[in-house]
């Protein structure tokens, strides 16, 4: 399988002298500005080492999708560099980006499954599309339905299931090939919270297996729980970082305090809101 | 190998799950090919037909009574020394004669006449009917202006059978024109809407094609796949073309020629054969629809 951690032949920088442990995410003063000037990253510094499990966090248009979408080069960055296990991804040619892609698997709220494919096609694609043989397919895909837990829906077209089983295929679609990275842009944002938990719980045993997972949520409730590596983004610049954090920062700020109280929102008194208030806009 | 089998295999599976669009591309090429099919043979004919009355033109030197044999023939060298003149016919004082009369409704005017007034001649025409005026004025030695100075002593006057030799040779180059434009326009319409069929039916996909870059499909491997469906839709559209004009061949158009020269305009000698014609729809309707596949995707192939 294609790995993205090739050397090049420029003289090694500092970053890149740690070999093999080079974060698998490094973000360096990224900033985006969309056309029209929104300023949708605001000199983002980040990383994140390999089998780090990350929650990505923050209110609605705070930057965290098009995190995200640099990450796969679906976004060119207007100024920093974004480095995937060491490697600038920013300097990589066209050609190049499909390669990128599949050394990352990607999980979307609306799925993005192929719609006129079955569950086992939409799987057997990504592997496809990498030049798997079909005794790589033929053992891959059945092994990896098995372990998001569809195997009994093989043929079965995306319109047949359920927003949860889905997502599953989706992530067994993003994990097939095994990719040293996994993002999860909001996955369990169409789903209720019990079939939300499943998805975590499968994101989690990715990571168990030494995937790197990004997860960017608003599910308050999984992350609290999960005890993970918290990034807070806000109006484009990471607020918090935290290594072991719940939704919301742990602050005693009026403004927050008054709010959880007034409206029940949140943990109550144990744990408050951040300074801005904005996490409760949920 | 077993790549270019999944590709292959991708292509028709897009078209069994996308049976609606593809029917309209497939109909779509049908329709047009046959049209083209139709109009072809009928602007090329009619092209045909006007080239053959401009050849029918011609202009007429009369001659001196008093000629001899020995000018006559070298009057003839000389006219057909001039590089516009395709071909050179002398008619006799009786052969004028006889034209005449055979046109004369009321054959007593020639009969009452003791001598033959017509003058022998010759009847010069051109390769290029809108060159006669040119070679009427090289013949009368007036190319420069002045007084006329025939090539030849036995040549007397030039005169015209035809009053409107050249109104014929404006309107037929004019016709020749507007043919040329309505066969183009019809061509690049037909084109369009062959590709503007398919780009229709690519461009519901559009999702698709997104989420195989997400994936990391490389543009080719996303495009094979389109541009073989294009080859089927051409293909196919081609195919069913071909054989209603077949079946318009054998049913109408042959069986008309057959009774002798009531159709000629179907079966003119520089018509274009029906195999040629054939094998020209048959590329282009692949052609286009390859091509119209291809530049669609580029849009959606943009990273």
């Amino acid at each position: 399988m294609p790995r993205i951690r090739r050397k090049k032949k420029r003289a090694p920088e500092p970053v890149r002298s740690r070999g093999r442990r080079a974060p698998i995410i490094e973000l360096n003063e990224v900033t985006k500005v969309y056309p029209g000037g929104h300023m949708a990253l605001d000199r983002v510094s980040l990383s994140i080492g390999r089998g780090e499990f990350v929650f990505l966090v923050g209110p609605t248009g705070c930057g965290k999708s098009t995190l995200i979408k640099t990450l796969i080069r679906e976004l060119d960055v207007t100024d920093g560099t974004v480095r995937i296990a060491g490697r600038d991804i920013g300097a990589l040619p066209d050609k190049k980006i499909p390669q990128l892609r599949r050394n990352i698997g990607t999980v979307f709220q609306d799925f993005k499954l192929l719609p006129n494919r079955t569950v086992y096609d939409n799987v057997a694609y990504a592997l496809q599309v990498i030049g798997a043989s079909r005794a790589e397919i033929r053992e891959q895909v059945p092994a990896t339905l098995r372990l998001v837990g569809l195997s009994t829906k093989l043929h079965n077209f995306p319109d047949q299931l359920s927003g949860g089983e889905q997502q599953r295929v989706a992530v067994a679609r993003a994990f097939v090939n095994h990719p040293p990275l996994m993002l999860a842009d909001e996955p369990s944002g169409n789903l209720d919270p019990v079939t939300s938990i499943g998805i975590m719980q499968l994101l989690y045993r990715i990571n168990k297996t030494g995937t790197t997972v990004v997860v960017v949520t608003h599910d308050r409730e999984m992350v609290d729980n999960m005890r993970r590596r918290v990034v807070e983004l806000y109006e484009g610049r990471v607020v918090r970082d935290e290594v072991s954090g719940g939704y919301t920062e742990e602050s005693t700020t009026e403004f927050g305090m008054r709010m959880a109280a007034e409206i029940g929102v949140g943990p109550g008194g144990e744990r408050k809101t951040n300074g801005h208030g904005h996490s409760l806009a949920r | 190998m077993s790549r270019i089998l999944f590709f292959f295999s991708e292509a028709f599976r897009a078209l069994r799950r996308n049976g609606a669009p593809t029917l309209a591309a497939v109909i779509t090429t049908v329709v047009t090919v046959v049209l083209l099919g139709v109009l072809i043979p009928v602007f090329q004919t009619a092209q045909a037909k006007s080239d053959e009355v401009r050849d029918e033109l011609n202009v007429q030197f009369a001659l001196y009574d008093d000629a001899t044999n020995a000018e006559i023939a070298q009057a003839k060298e000389k006219i057909e020394a001039i590089p516009e003149v395709a071909s050179v016919t002398f008619i006799s004082k009786q052969e004028a004669l006889a034209t005449l009369k055979s046109e004369l409704s009321d054959k007593s005017i020639v009969e009452e006449l003791h001598t033959n007034p017509l003058p022998a001649s010759f009847q010069v025409t051109a390769t290029n009917a809108s060159d006669l005026p040119q070679i009427e004025r090289e013949v009368m030695g007036t190319s420069g202006g002045g007084k006329p100075d025939p090539v030849s002593p036995a040549i007397s006057n030039p005169f015209s059978r035809q009053q409107s030799t050249q109104q014929i040779a404006k309107v037929t180059s004019a016709l020749k024109i507007v043919l040329t434009v309505i066969m183009a326009l019809l061509v690049v319409a037909s084109l369009m809407l062959v590709g503007n069929t398919i780009r229709l039916s690519i461009f519901t996909r559009r999702r698709e094609v997104e989420v195989m870059r997400l994936v990391g499909a490389t543009r080719w491997f996303i495009r094979w796949p389109f541009l073989i469906e294009g080859v089927v839709v051409g293909f196919v559209g081609g195919l069913v073309a071909i054989l209603i004009l077949w079946i318009g061949k054998i049913t109408i158009v042959d069986p008309l020629s057959d009774n002798g020269d009531s159709f000629a305009l179907a079966q003119h000698n520089s018509t274009i054969a029906f195999p040629v014609l054939i094998a020209i729809l048959f590329g282009a309707a692949i052609l286009v629809s390859t091509i119209g596949s291809g530049i669609t995707l580029r849009r959606f192939l943009r990273v």
